[in-house]
């Protein structure tokens, strides 16, 4: 007749244990190389356009040259220097890589939160309509958007942060239905806390572990849809100089100046996988739910 | 006086999909004066921790009524029951979960200062102070995140937490069945002394009798979702009535070995039945030792004993003369 209590974890991230997940994410060498990868990302996206030259200048005496002194990593079929267009071009993944990302956070946690919170009839018609988001192609999606927008970086951001909705709204319903079972939320409601209260202070920060490993995960995906979508021509246009965009100039010229499509190549793969890395990290020390 | 709680004919049916439905509660009547302490005995799926929720309207009633203080709060929207719950707080089973692992110690127990705007700033510290030492904490823990304390220290946190508006009623669900044994002794003694101090009236669920026989002035035995016997707690430990009673009494173990060799005991058989498809006639039938062919048909109410003791819902002590179970 004895009844038992089943110990539950207490929810992943409490202030005074933030150094001890540090201590814990810092002894590991594959999410410390992504953090080293995305820091290297940022410092090249904030400060790189202010070091290199002018990415549109053109030099006619200089037109697709291997690298050299003066231009470390060549130049392009109109005589520009190619580091300075990867930069600028980091600077727009970047925008394409957050802000989507941003925007699908502030669109989708509220949506979930009163989703998973309330239930009633919203929550059926939310997840109905998730999975009819999920069922849709995301180039399909993406071409019908540049249609109506003409092809731009708001484009992409928009059909970017449409397409990571669904995952950012079930990740946040999920967490809801766990948290406000717990014994706390029903001693919030016995506290006199509005609703409005107990979302944003028991709630929200209780399903925050999740969501921020959804957003580093969502970033390199965001980054690579940024250059899928500027390659194909329904994004970024030339002459701004996307990564996406050099690899288009770039394939007309694979035999002469390979270097033109190993560089984007390159950076596009090393961003990924350090927001990847560092993703990884953070789910295992922040989720330990989904633990390898 | 009227009681500060008072709840009648309460039902609580649980969905659970294609047509059926658990009857968590069915047709529970009961009531607390002011300043008593009602203990709400009953094992595991008898439903008693329902009966707690639905008077905190953390769940909402299928059917019957609950009065606070002779407001019926059955129906009132969450917006209107907001200024009531000043009076009545919860005090839960599981120190775990019960306290947000974001809030510091001092910000748990504050929340319902805040949340009816009684007390800020300075005035707040205080009080979360002289509370916090009211139930034997130091005042510096307030400072504390709940991961950090011990399952005794978390519980009396969460005991600070609903008695700080110095309610009328507490309903206190298990308080004390996750703790260890020696914690357990001294949060009962220290919910004890605050109650005999504050004087609020107190709806103890336990499943445990032993629990309740010092602290309860009242107890109702709860089996299957229905109160089967009331009665005052020296009354209900002296000459229980209802055959699920004796078999609750007996299964309490006696702390003299040589007593609890020499007695007799009701051992119950199987477990509880589903709350799906609960027993006809008496729920208790199928593990009575005593019933009769009448038992399992007719479902007995719960009407006060020929002798004038606590109402008892069992046709054997309410129809014939009384079995000795004891005996058997």
């Amino acid at each position: 007749m004895a009844e038992q209590v089943v110990e539950r974890p207490a929810a992943p991230v409490s202030p005074g244990e933030r150094g001890r997940l540090w201590r814990r994410f810092r002894r590991r060498p594959m999410p410390m190389t992504g953090l080293v990868l995305v820091v290297a990302f940022l410092v090249l996206a904030l400060a790189g356009p202010m070091l290199t030259r002018d990415p549109s200048a053109q030099d006619y005496n200089a037109i697709m040259m291997p690298s050299s002194g003066a231009h470390p990593l060549g130049t392009d079929d109109l005589g520009r220097d190619a580091l300075a267009r990867i930069a600028s071009g980091a600077r727009i993944s970047l925008q394409a890589g957050l802000l989507s990302t941003l925007l699908a956070l502030t669109v989708g946690i509220p949506i979930g939160l009163v989703a998973g919170f309330y239930r009633r009839w919203l929550d059926p018609v939310v997840m109905r309509l998730v999975d009819v988001v999920l069922a849709f192609p995301f180039l399909v999606f993406a071409v019908g958007l540049a249609a109506i927008l003409g092809p731009s970086l708001r484009g992409v951001v928009l059909a970017l942060s449409f397409i990571q909705l669904p995952q950012v709204i079930r990740i946040t319903r999920g967490e809801v239905l766990a948290a406000r079972e717990m014994d706390y939320v029903a001693a919030a409601i016995a506290d006199g806390s509005t609703d409005g209260h107990i979302l944003a202070r028991y709630i929200l920060p209780n399903c925050a572990g999740p969501l921020i490993v959804q957003a580093t995960v969502a970033i390199p995906i965001a980054i690579i849809g940024e250059a899928t979508l500027s390659f194909l021509g329904l994004g970024v246009q030339p002459p701004t100089p996307s990564w996406g965009v050099m690899l288009t100039t770039a394939q007309q010229y694979l035999d002469q100046a390979p270097w033109l499509a190993i560089w984007p190549g390159v950076m596009i793969a090393l961003a990924t996988l350090g927001f990847n890395l560092l993703g990884d990290g953070l789910r295992d020390v922040l989720d330990p739910r989904s633990g390898t | 006086m009227t009681p500060v709680l008072e709840i009648d004919g309460l039902v609580k049916h649980f969905g659970a999909g294609r047509g059926q439905a658990v009857h968590a509660v069915d047709g529970a009547s009961l009531s607390i004066a002011p300043g008593e302490v009602l203990g709400l005995v009953g094992e595991s799926g008898s439903g008693k921790s329902t009966v707690g929720r639905c008077i905190l309207r953390l769940t909402d009633p299928t059917a019957g009524t609950i009065r606070l203080d002779d407001t019926d709060i059955t129906h009132l929207s969450r917006r209107a029951l907001r200024p009531l719950r000043r009076d009545v707080h919860i005090v839960f089973q599981d120190p775990y979960s019960s306290l947000n692992p974001r809030f510091s110690v001092g910000r748990i127990v504050g929340e319902p200062l805040r949340r009816h705007r009684v007390a800020s700033g300075r005035e707040l510290a205080d009080r979360v102070a002289a509370m916090l030492e009211r139930v034997g904490l130091a005042a510096s823990l307030s400072r504390r995140y709940p991961h950090e304390l011990s399952g005794g220290q978390r519980q009396r946190v969460g005991l600070a937490r609903s008695l700080i508006l110095e309610p009328k009623l507490v309903v206190a669900d298990e308080p004390v069945s996750a703790l260890d044994v020696s914690v357990q002794a001294s949060v009962l003694n220290l919910m004890t002394d605050l109650q005999r101090d504050m004087g609020f009236s107190c709806l103890f669920i336990t499943h445990d009798l032993s629990v309740v026989k010092y602290l309860a002035d009242r107890i109702a035995v709860m089996y299957l979702g229905q109160i089967v016997e009331t009665g005052p707690a020296a009354e209900i430990f002296a000459s229980p009535q209802h055959p699920y009673t004796q078999a609750l009494l007996s299964a309490a173990p006696v702390p003299d070995p040589v007593e609890q060799r020499e007695r007799s005991r009701v051992v119950l058989g199987g477990d509880i039945p589903s709350p799906l498809d609960p027993p006809a006639g008496c729920r208790f039938h199928t593990r009575c030792p005593v019933a009769v062919e009448r038992c399992r048909t007719e479902e007995p109410a719960l009407v006060s004993r020929r002798d004038g003791g606590g109402p008892v819902a069992c046709h054997l002590v309410t129809g014939a003369d009384v079995p000795d179970l004891t005996a058997i």
